[in-house]
């Protein structure tokens, strides 16, 4: 457990103050939050999450999507789909929110150092992705190819358009994006993600793979990468269960002999490879 | 006759043609030819007769419905490597969409009519090509029924 964690009981919220809030997409927006009692330094891995509390309303996983670089804040971009997340969604600047964590497995971006990395992901899985993209930037000599692949439904549905147009300027960096539905305007690709993978200028048999997205995008993911010869081992995928604790206590994101919550989210696929594919385990 | 040795080469090395042999290439590196469109150009229209497929060399093509009164709508674009079109092996051979360059594309075409006689003439060439397109086909079916499951919605709309 990392430092913030380990300041504080990992069962009682801290309250955060939302100090911005930002409207991604028509239901998806990133808060900015800072430690509403006393400032404190706060750090994180790429892929880990909080537990959000809104108050009086109930409690939620949310991964974090900020630059891990950046120890001053903690930022979060959540999609509204529910009753908490549409809570979250009306909230506005100065009001307060309980924090839990940083919580989970990381991606493991230092091990992929001396590789090519690739990163699949579609919909809001951008979002607990972009904090390993940020770390593998701030030290982008240590990779070989980096190629982010990133679906969505529309052209109206693309997360983080701006950084993915920058991040293509970069000329550091392959970046693909598709979308599934579009008309006539769109001068991008349609299509769905999985086949940007067959022609993604990588080397499969030197890759670390990152992917996070829907389950069933994600399987065919996995699939499509394996063809193109990437080891099981090297692809990490993040998984999403329905939580309570967040720490391994309760038993609520149980898959198989794991715990998501502690055990993941983020997992070696050949670690879950068989349980993958089993829906309500 | 191979009249152009970029293409022949092209053809070659291209992942839809291995494990062709050589007799195989040549015959159909006879039927190819180098096309280039600019952006917003047709490549094809819906209805017209479907007597070429494609390779792209480089660029975009968007296969495209039109609907009266609103934007046409892109089923998928056919980017670099892509193998473009099937209509040319299915009766009535014409076009089931439109295809139009998103940008300044470069394609190998394949004439179907010289590519179709060859085929009934040599059951053996005519098996390895068609066993190519089913590859092409499975793979378009398969990212069709992803496209339309809606794989980023929230499940319960
Ligand atoms: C480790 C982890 C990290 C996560 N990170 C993020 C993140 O960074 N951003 C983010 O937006 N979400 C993230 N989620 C998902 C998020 O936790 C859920 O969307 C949230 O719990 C929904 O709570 P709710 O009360 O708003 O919805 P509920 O009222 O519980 O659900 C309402 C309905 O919304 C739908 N729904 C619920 N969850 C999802 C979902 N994840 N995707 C699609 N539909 C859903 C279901 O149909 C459900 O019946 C993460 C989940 C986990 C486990
Ligand atoms: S949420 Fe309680 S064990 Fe994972």
């Amino acid at each position: 457990m990392n430092q913030m964690a380990a300041l504080v009981d990992p069962m009682v919220p801290a309250p955060f103050r939302i100090e911005r809030v930002k409207k991604e997409l028509s239901d998806t927006f990133t808060l900015d939050l800072v430690p509403a009692e006393r400032k404190r330094s706060i750090s994180f891995l790429p892929g880990q999450f909080n537990m959000l509390y809104v108050f009086g309303v109930g409690e939620i996983p949310i991964s974090i999507s900020g630059d891990p670089g950046v120890g001053d804040k903690i930022v979060h971009t959540t999609r509204a789909v529910g009753n908490v997340t549409n809570a979250m969604w009306k909230m506005g600047v100065g009001q307060t929110i309980g924090v839990r964590g940083p919580f989970g497995t990381a991606w493991p971006v230092e091990e992929a150092e001396g590789s090519d990395v690739v990163i699949v992901t579609g919909g809001i899985g951008l979002a607990p992705l972009r904090p390993a993209i940020y770390q593998i930037l701030a030290n982008r000599q240590a990779y070989g190819n980096v190629c982010i692949m990133y679906g969505a439904r529309t052209p109206e549905d693309i997360l983080f358009r701006k950084e993915l147009e920058k991040w293509r300027g970069q000329f550091d960096m392959q970046v693909d994006v598709t979308v599934d539905h579009a008309t006539g305007r769109w001068g991008g690709k349609v299509g769905v993600v999985t086949k940007l993978i067959g022609r993604g200028g990588f080397d499969p048999h030197h890759t670390v793979a990152f992917v996070c997205g829907p389950e069933v995008m994600m399987r065919y993911a996995v699939d499509t990468l394996v063809e193109r010869g990437v080891s099981e081992k090297d692809i990490h995928v993040s998984l999403e269960r329905n939580m309570k604790c967040g720490i391994g206590f309760c038993g609520h994101c149980q898959l198989g002999g794991d715990f998501v919550c502690k055990d993941g989210p983020v997992f070696p696929f050949d670690a879950v490879a068989d349980r993958f594919v089993i829906q309500e385990l | 006759m191979v009249q152009d040795m970029g293409l022949d080469k092209l053809i070659r090395d291209h992942p839809f043609f291995e494990g062709m042999d050589d007799e195989a290439l040549e015959l159909i590196a006879g039927c190819a030819a180098n096309e280039r469109f600019d952006a917003g150009q047709y490549v094809f229209r819906e209805g017209q007769p479907a007597d070429k497929f494609y390779m792209v060399r480089h660029g975009s093509v968007a296969l495209e419905v039109r609907a009266p009164g609103r934007d046409s709508i892109v089923l998928q674009t056919c980017d670099d490597g892509d193998v473009m079109g099937w209509s040319w092996i299915v009766p009535p051979f014409r076009w089931k969409w439109d295809a139009r360059a998103t940008r300044l594309s470069r394609l190998v075409s394949f004439d179907a009519i010289c590519l179709r006689g060859k085929l009934d003439a040599d059951p053996a060439l005519g098996y390895a090509m068609y066993k190519r397109f089913v590859r092409v086909i499975a793979e378009r079916l398969a990212h069709a029924r992803l496209q339309m499951i809606d794989l980023y919605g929230i499940g319960k709309e």
